[in-house]
């Protein structure tokens, strides 16, 4: 493996690699072409794979038939204020489980992988009673609450394993010095910790972003709903109107795309540095 | 602060007090287990924001939602909310349907992991040598973690739409079908659809997952493999494979958790038709929930919970292995 490939062996991994890269590309490119081409031309034979026309009337639609900017301004605020909410209180807990030894350590470890376990429908009714007694059912603040929640127990642990990767010295030393273990964290770790922070923050806002069941079960009014509750919609009504539905998911998958592109490596790392370092 | 008070939290507080005493750094032996009032309302501190929020939103719902599956909980007749012990269990269990159901579970688990492993494995092995473009091939091959297993439904159900879906378009063209095929209508090929959409999501993450581990084991391994002659398979299967199992053993079980308990797609799909085919049972949940029966519901969700515990098992014993494996 680390020796010379064959020139077969490199034509054996190229077109595999190749391949899958088509495979993986392709339903984003067909959903892309199919909300650029005119309603009328989804549904023509032949197929087409470069539109003679490009129309946006698709997307125009969704703004003016459909509230879809709402939508998006909905999960924007959502997912913003959940993601970075729950990335700051999953670091403080992460900071305790990276460096910390006490008793019911492995309890909290064992309670933070139990919530993954758990099918979320099971939670939902209790959810929307308790919401309706706390008077935040469609309420984009309550479910701002709830995503935070769901956050914080996968961030935690994410971001415990980036706590582990740097050494323990850094704030010893600084708290040598005199900084409290507060002001080490804040003053020391965290401008280390800031690509692992970034990671974390993705994350969290990706999940919020595409979570469905939580939404649909506790947003009701139009005006607050997130994209995939409006999603939802779509798909509920006997024929899909695949036009809109392709601009719809352009939409919806654009923005956690770009910042995935964005932030890749970091994630890759988050990922990987929690599991695999364990 | 102080500078004992300093000193004493960290050295009590770190709990590391082996590794600095190699680094030289200044510790007290014996003290770092010791609980100190100052220390534990350091960690209750930091502790109790996330505490609040999950006991709060998760465990609180979660718990009052398992309660349920004890008792009559139906949205036609919430006056009754009486104790029935275990009928909700016996319900699911002589649902004609559940059968199907289970089996459907099993495939939909098997039959996403194992292409999974297999070509996410592939993929790791090739992606580990350096080439050009390497780092921009990781990134595109990474999208589909970024779209939502709901939207990735709605995407593959246009993609096997039965008139204007491009895999049947595809498949004429090279010849391969004469007729288009009703993917979705027909359940075994609305399962085979399925799959081939959790494994265009899923393929990635075991990629990572592997490469990150493949990027551990030290290269005089393969030079010395090299030296003896060792064959590639050899090699594979002695060096790399034993190197990286527990990395592979938790990826798998962590990944069994996470599809079992993955509705999103299916629900975005095919929302589990033809005729109950494509149902596995947290979509079945889903079904339930909506007919308004909470109770069986719950029912259910206590049922994944319980198989996924024997799967937790498994997942803790091959993270304790780890310690002594890794040299």
């Amino acid at each position: 493996m680390i020796g010379k490939e064959s020139a077969a062996g490199r034509a054996v991994k190229f077109t595999f690699l190749g391949v899958w890269l088509l495979f993986t590309v392709f339903p984003l490119y067909w959903i892309t072409v199919t909300s650029l081409k005119a309603p009328g031309d989804i549904f023509h034979f032949p197929l087409a794979y470069w539109p003679e026309r490009f129309s946006l009337e698709n997307y125009s639609g969704l703004f003016g038939t459909a509230d879809f900017g709402t939508y998006l301004t909905n999960s924007l605020v959502v997912s913003t204020v959940a993601g970075a909410t729950a990335t700051v209180i999953s670091m403080l807990s992460a900071y305790v489980l990276a460096r910390f030894e006490f008793r019911t350590k492995s309890a909290l470890l064992m309670a933070a992988l139990v919530t993954q376990m758990i099918p979320s429908f099971i939670a939902l009714g209790p959810l929307y009673l308790l919401m309706t007694d706390l008077k935040l059912v469609d309420n984009r603040f309550g479910l701002t609450l709830v995503y935070i929640a769901v956050c914080i127990p996968f961030c935690t642990v994410m971001l415990r394993g980036f706590f582990e990767n740097i050494p323990d010295a850094l704030e010893e030393a600084a708290m040598i010095d005199g900084l409290s273990r507060f002001s080490a964290l804040f003053r020391v770790l965290l401008p280390v910790m800031r690509p692992g922070i970034v990671a974390a923050f993705i994350f969290n806002f990706v999940n919020c972003w595409n979570e469905l069941f939580l939404s649909v079960t506790l947003m009701n009014s139009d005006s607050n709903k997130t994209v995939p509750t409006a999603l939802n919609g779509f798909i509920s009504s006997f024929n899909i109107d695949w036009g809109s539905m392709s601009a719809a998911a352009v939409l919806t998958i654009l923005p956690t795309m770009l910042l995935f592109a964005f932030a890749s490596r970091h994630i890759v790392q988050g990922l990987t540095s929690g599991a695999v370092k364990g | 602060m102080s500078v004992t008070s300093t000193s004493t939290a960290k050295t009590t507080g770190s709990g590391k007090g082996e590794a600095s005493r190699k680094r030289g750094l200044p510790q007290r032996g014996g003290r770092k287990r010791e609980f100190t009032t100052r220390r534990g309302l350091q960690i209750a501190a930091f502790m109790a924001p996330a505490a609040v929020f999950v006991a709060v939103f998760t465990y609180y719902p979660m718990i009052a939602g398992g309660q349920m599956a004890f008792r009559n909980w139906k949205l036609t007749d919430l006056t009754d909310t009486s104790w029935v012990g275990l009928k909700n269990f016996s319900d699911v269990f002589a649902d004609p349907a559940w059968g199907t159901v289970l089996g459907n579970t099993g495939v939909w688990v098997v039959g996403s992991i194992v292409p999974q492993l297999v070509i996410g494995f592939a993929l790791a092995l090739w992606l580990r040598r350096r080439f050009r473009f390497r780092g921009l091939y990781q990134a595109l091959i990474f999208f589909p973690w970024a779209i939502s297993g709901f939207l990735i439904g709605i995407l593959f159900r246009w993609l096997f739409n039965s008139e204007f879906g491009v895999v049947n378009d595809l498949l004429q063209k090279a010849g391969l079908i004469d007729e288009p095929i009703a993917w979705l209508a027909d359940p075994k090929t609305a399962m085979v659809a399925v799959l081939i959409a959790n494994i265009w999501y899923g393929v990635t993450f075991f990629a990572i997952m592997i490469l990150a581990a493949l990027q551990s084991i030290p290269d005089e391994l393969y030079e010395a493999a090299a030296l003896d002659g060792a064959s590639k398979s050899r090699t594979l299967f002695q060096i790399t494979i034993p190197y990286i199992r527990t990395t592979l053993a938790l990826t798998v079980l962590l990944r069994v958790i996470w599809i079992f308990n993955f509705p999103d797609l299916i629900f975005g799909m095919t929302g589990g038709g033809p005729n109950n085919e494509t149902h596995i049972v947290t979509t079945w949940m889903i079904k339930i929930t909506q007919q308004g029966d909470y109770g069986r519901a719950s029912a259910l969700g206590l049922l994944v919970v319980a198989a996924l515990l024997v799967f937790a098992v498994f997942f803790l014993m091959a993270t304790r292995e780890k310690k002594g494996v890794r040299p």
